[in-house]
């Protein structure tokens, strides 16, 4: 394969995106929609094609990179714009595109009838340029444009119908939640370029994640230091405690949209820097305890707030966070492989989630209050079944997706966590199944609770809806299966496939584990996300095997494990079922049963809007109406830089214009006297 | 008597002033122009007498295009100043104050 593929995986959606940007209007609908789709679907191809080249080299040296330019090279400072593509990149990349080109199809026809058809596509062919900059690029700063980039098309796409204000304040919400956390990923990167700096050569790239592997023990100092506030960064970005709030506003945007930048992709940028950083957490126990503790209590306290969510897409939004937050719990307890296997069964199951409820939208002219659905099953079967089916998979049953990687994430919770952890995740899968049977109950089964008018116009969507769903059904059931456990007679290629990237991973363990902190000091971890040397090398041989297949033992307790998880999970499933299918009178009944303040908590999420209003914005607001405004802006600005200064040129002028009297010979006069002057200078100076 | 270079330079400098005070102190606008031509004047004779003193031709050059230049500037000058009498009826300068600051 010739070396310039990986740019153009990256460069073709930029190229979609500018000619549909500006052409816009003037291209028939059609045209817009299959080229949007045919470059994403062009960067998919090509990103098969470096992948099976990525898997025929050996377990070690999988890696392709190319460097396209010196961004910048000053002094010692000197950063590329490159893409590199290893294990971990090729998951997210093929993850990104191929999730990407489903949901551009599945756009045709949900926005067919909307008049900014060309603008969708522009933004969301420019928004999977920057995700595929996120994914491939080769150092921390092209990270950061990717993450930058995502954010800004995440604003343009949540505000998408502009004419609503609300929708308008929503991604307002987005951008600004989003700057906070970057705040302390730039404040993050910063402090590692002024650490990593002087003990650099010339040429080598600074913020380039081979250096950064290469010089551990120049970081480890200022690990923990890192590794928050790059966690700040990514719970903004990837919307965990506290700064969540904006991704429920977000479902404002079109459904395709939810389905892609705010479940399947974007906000899971914070789950991929965090995993490819991983040699850096790993060198801080009280970072890894932070991930693990935020993700863990983020998982649960989002699960509780989507019980009770009447909107369809709110629900899924809330679960998002809740997913996300399983996630983070999984990198915090050093299972970076756990975490990026729920990233992608998650952004299968999530994105089939999103886009058959976007289905439901579309079939109920715009309705999204499930509490007016009811009955759909007959009248959107495909709909109905795939939705099904990622609901099983969000809940973990055996053997759909979601069951493989999130009892990987409670097993590895359990095992290199604490008992907390797992309880606390454990939780949050039981309350997952409640809800997500409650929704499909509410939505799908039971009597239609819709207008007579509404109720006409139920259809089942157009194929260029349904295929997506079929695909995304079959990935949800099958796409876990790439990761079959040992202990259940599998190989676990996707842990196999991920370890070059993570085989530091062992070592995390023991950094995860309270107690053995000394042994990281003394002997500073190296990892090798890009060297030569093959994985047997470099895994500690001290080192227990991680893998509980070689032991008995830890295999039986596994065993017990996951029968206690997807009983957990069934348990949910059937509570939601009996609740719900009596009808949603019942359902309100129990509601008041189980307390009427518990219920108002979480249908008003916790009042925690309410709360950043009252300590944030409105003080922000007070702040800057009475100080920046008045004192600051008018006063300092306005009164004295700009007009002082404007006041002092006009004062000047008035003096020197009496200079200006329009008689020639008074300037005539002057001009002698300079003269004269000058002379008297030359004569008496030489 | 003889006549050495300090003549001329002092012949030079007289003329020079003269030129100058009459165009400070004069206001019409002719008379000016001609005060401006004796200035020219007093500059070539410098010229020419240098010239000689130190034998180049340089100073001679200069005189030459003196010469042009001087032409040139009565000729404009004098176009200018008919146009100027032609809308104003006046040739005094001190009349002529639009471009006052």
């Amino acid at each position: 394969m010739n070396g310039a593929a990986l740019t153009w995986i990256v460069l073709l959606p930029l190229l979609g995106a500018t000619v549909l940007g500006l052409l816009n209007r003037r291209l028939p609908r059609a045209a817009a929609g299959i080229l949007a789709s045919a470059t994403v679907g062009g960067s998919f191809f090509l990103a098969i094609r470096a992948f099976l080249e990525l898997t025929t080299q050996p377990a070690g040296h999988r890696i392709l990179a190319e460097t396209a330019f010196t961004w910048i090279g000053f002094g010692h400072l000197t950063i590329d714009v490159g893409f590199v593509m290893d294990p971990l990149s090729a998951v997210m990349a093929l993850v990104v595109t191929g999730v990407s080109f489903l949901i551009h199809i599945y756009s045709i026809g949900y926005m067919g009838h909307d008049p900014g058809y060309q603008r969708f596509f522009a933004y969301l062919n420019l928004f999977v340029f920057f995700m595929l900059t996120l994914v491939l690029g080769e150092n921390l700063l092209m990270l950061f444009v990717g993450w930058e980039g995502v954010g800004l098309c995440s604003y343009f796409l949540i505000s998408f119908w502009f004419s609503e204000e609300a929708n308008a304040i929503a991604g307002k919400k987005a951008f600004v939640v989003n700057r906070v956390g970057d705040f302390g990923f730039l404040l993050g990167i910063l402090l590692l370029g002024a650490t990593l700096l002087p003990h650099l050569h010339a040429g080598e790239g600074v913020f380039s994640f081979r250096t950064l592997a290469a010089h551990t023990e120049v970081l480890a100092p200022v690990a923990t230091a890192l590794g928050l506030l790059f966690f700040f960064g990514a719970t903004g970005k990837s919307a965990q405690i506290p700064l969540y709030v904006w991704l429920p506003d977000a479902m404002a945007g079109p459904t395709p949209v939810s389905a892609l930048i705010h479940a399947a992709t974007m906000v899971t940028a914070g789950v991929y820097m965090i995993a490819r950083l991983n040699f850096l957490y790993v060198m801080s126990p009280a970072a890894m305890a932070v991930v693990a503790a935020v993700g863990g209590v983020t998982a649960l306290f989002a699960a509780t707030i989507a019980l009770t969510q009447n909107d369809i897409k709110k629900v899924l939004a809330y679960s998002t966070v809740s997913q996300l937050g399983y996630m983070m719990l999984a990198c915090g307890v050093g299972a970076f492989t756990a975490g990026i296997f729920h990233l992608m069964t998650h952004a299968f199951f999530k994105a089939l989630l999103f886009l058959g409820s976007g289905s439901v939208i579309h079939a109920m002219s715009n309705e999204q209050d499930m509490r007016k659905m009811g009955g759909l099953a007959k009248k959107l079967p495909i709909t109905f079944w795939t939705f099904l089916a990622g609901t099983f998979a969000i809940a973990g049953l055996f053997p759909l997706a979601g069951f493989f990687s999130k009892d990987e994430i409670l097993w590895k919770a359990f095992h290199d966590g604490s008992t907390w952890l797992w309880a606390v995740g454990a939780i949050a899968a039981a309350l997952t199944a409640f809800y997500m049977m409650r929704l499909v109950v509410l939505t799908f089964a039971g009597q239609n609770r819709a207008s007579e008018e509404v109720r006409h116009h139920i259809h089942e969507s157009p194929a260029t809806m349904t295929f997506p769903l079929i695909v995304l059904a079959v990935l949800s059931i099958v796409g876990g299966w790439i990761g079959w456990p040992h202990f259940l007679g599998g190989e676990n290629r996707f842990e196999a496939w991920l370890e070059p990237v993570f085989h530091v991973e062992a070592a995390g363990h023991v950094a995860a584990a309270p107690g053995h902190q000394l042994g990281v000091e003394e002997e500073p971890l190296h990892a090798f996300g890009y060297t030569d040397v093959a994985p047997t090398e470099v895994m500690a041989p001290t080192e227990e095997p991680p893998d509980a297949h070689e032991d008995p033992e830890l295999a039986g307790l596994e065993w017990t494990m996951m029968f206690l998880a997807s009983g957990i999970a069934i348990f949910g499933l059937l509570a939601g079922w009996l609740v719900y299918s009596r009808g949603i009178r019942v359902a309100d009944a129990g509601r008041r049963f189980a307390g009427g303040f518990v219920h108002r908590l979480l249908l008003n999420k916790y009042w925690v809007d309410e709360l950043y209003d009252a300590v944030f914005l409105k003080p922000g607001y007070a702040l800057s109406r009475t100080v920046l405004w008045r004192w600051i802006d008018r006063g300092l600005i306005d009164g004295l830089l700009v007009n002082a200064t404007a006041g002092l040129v006009r004062l000047t002028g008035a003096a020197l214009r009496l200079a200006q009297n329009g008689m020639i010979r008074s300037y005539a006069y002057a001009f002698g006297v300079g003269v004269a002057v000058f002379v008297v200078y030359l004569t008496l100076s030489s | 008597m003889e006549v050495t270079l300090n003549h001329y330079l002092a012949l030079a400098i007289l003329l020079f002033l003269t030129g100058m005070v009459g165009v400070l102190v004069r206001r019409n606008a002719l008379v000016l122009l001609m005060c401006v031509e004796l200035m020219l004047c007093a500059s070539n004779i410098a010229f020419a007498v240098f010239s000689r003193k130190w034998g180049t031709e340089t100073g001679h050059v200069f005189v030459l295009m003196n010469f042009a230049v001087a032409a040139a500037e009565a000729a404009i000058g004098l176009a200018i100043l008919v146009e100027i009498y032609r809308r104003r009826r006046t040739v005094n300068v001190d009349e002529f104050r639009t471009l006052k600051g």
